[in-house]
């Protein structure tokens, strides 16, 4: 039965890709537009730093947002396709390897919030996910996700994205395949294990089938409130970086952060471990210690370092795992961004 | 009596889904009854794996995320 009140599907279609289209226009004509904003409306002078960067925050200010938003819905479209319990299904009894592989691959499409990472670690556990897959699904879930993939692309471009996104995944699988293969089992609180559930079709197992309607809402309903949380971190990050693209003259750190201090990645993932931060607030940071000459591979190690391990983490953590557990955990995690850390300097 | 549970830790979502369950309940008119459970072997009893969690009555109703007030009385229903 139609709703007299809500627009038709065809329609909601309808205004859907007109939408697509104006953004794509939108989107190619914003370095003109900065142009000529910066130029011929403020009327600043060309190779001037504060035209510099007026002109690149002009530039990438919308592009980011504008970017943010499509793939946050987009996501948020493809996470109502899948819930913790259908994910848990897939991965139950899994051999570790293939189960690594895909407990890393849908710790980035399932929604995941780290409130509830400690139900979903019982509740993988309990129902007979092994150990290392359900930690391959914690390492990849908070680290990869798409505000930072988006942020990531839009200020350093595709590459850098691509190499986030398939070394992230790679850490994710090989660490908690590394953690599989120590047999930690009895370091988990016990517990945990005696709630031994079987993975039963507990209430709400997959839900009803969302229909179309739902699954837009549940995009409108991700921009709105991931959008809504970081927007003000993102514009922050890209003033900080126009600042520096307008003023500060490269490679004022080169010597203490740069490609050739070996120690700088150590460094910075020592640092980053502790530190808890969202993917967009750790973009101005980013920026900044790019701006003073530090190499992109520590910064995006020490950007990895901060969204996917951190005290808090480790405290909720606590309250499943005993304390050499989550000191492994960790120990390895940091490991994998080290070697990341220095992947990142050689190949970029 | 219609007996809410809220199961959560203590984030912002789970105080959400309280406000609106809250709502959605006065809303009805009936007679409930709204407790939080924070304890974490108590919200593993239910077998959920996300929070926030809504439980009526004793059975989990929706996990996740904080529904439209709409849905919240559907589910109160």
């Amino acid at each position: 039965m139609r709703s007299t009140t809500a627009p038709s599907l065809p329609l909601r279609l309808l205004a859907a890709a007109a939408g697509l289209v104006a953004w794509w226009w939108l989107y190619r004509h914003l370095a003109a537009f900065s142009a000529w904003f910066t130029y011929s409306v403020a009327g600043l002078d060309r190779g001037s730093h504060l035209g510099s960067s007026v002109e690149f925050f002009v530039y990438d200010s919308p592009k980011v947002m504008m970017l943010l938003v499509l793939v946050v819905f987009g996501v948020g479209v493809v996470r109502s396709f899948f819930t913790p319990e259908r994910t848990r299904r897939l991965l139950a009894g899994r051999r570790e390897s293939i189960g690594n592989v895909l407990a890393a691959l849908l710790g980035t499409v399932t929604p995941f919030c780290s409130c509830s990472a400690v139900p979903l670690f019982i509740g993988f556990v309990t129902a007979g996910v092994p150990l290392g897959v359900t930690f391959s699904f914690l390492i990849s879930a908070p680290m990869i996700n798409e505000v930072a993939l988006v942020l990531l692309f839009g200020m350093f471009g595709w590459k850098v994205a691509g190499l986030y996104l398939g070394l992230g995944l790679v850490i994710a699988i090989i660490a908690g395949w590394v953690l599989g293969r120590l047999k930690l089992e009895k370091h988990v609180e016990p517990w945990v294990y005696e709630n031994m559930s079987g993975g039963n079709g507990a209430a709400g197992d997959d839900g009803p089938a969302m229909t179309w309607s739902e699954r837009v809402r549940a995009g409108t309903t991700a921009v709105r409130e991931i959008v809504g949380k970081v927007w003000i971190y993102v514009l922050l990050g890209i003033a900080v970086g126009a600042g520096i693209h307008g003023y500060v003259p490269q490679n004022l750190m080169a010597s203490i952060m740069g490609r050739d201090a070996w120690w700088s990645v150590p460094l910075a993932v020592l640092l980053g471990v502790p530190m808890y931060a969202n993917a967009a607030g750790i973009i101005p940071v980013v920026q900044a210690l790019l701006g003073k000459g530090a190499a992109l591979g520590t910064v995006l190690a020490f950007m990895m370092a901060v969204i996917g391990l951190s005290l808090p983490e480790a405290i909720i953590l606590r309250q499943v795992l005993r304390p050499r557990l989550i000191a492994t955990f960790f120990g390895v995690v940091a490991g994998g961004i080290l070697v990341v850390g220095y992947l990142f300097n050689w190949l970029l | 009596m219609k007996k809410i549970q809220i199961l959560g830790t203590g984030c912002a979502k789970c105080q959400n889904l309280a406000a609106v369950a809250g709502q959605a309940a006065k809303a009805l008119g009936a007679p409930y009854e709204l407790t939080k459970v924070t304890d974490l072997k108590q919200i593993m009893s239910f077998r959920v794996m996300s929070t926030p969690a809504l439980v009526v009555d004793g059975v989990v109703k929706l996990s996740g995320r904080v529904p439209t007030i709409d849905e919240a009385k559907q589910l109160l229903g």
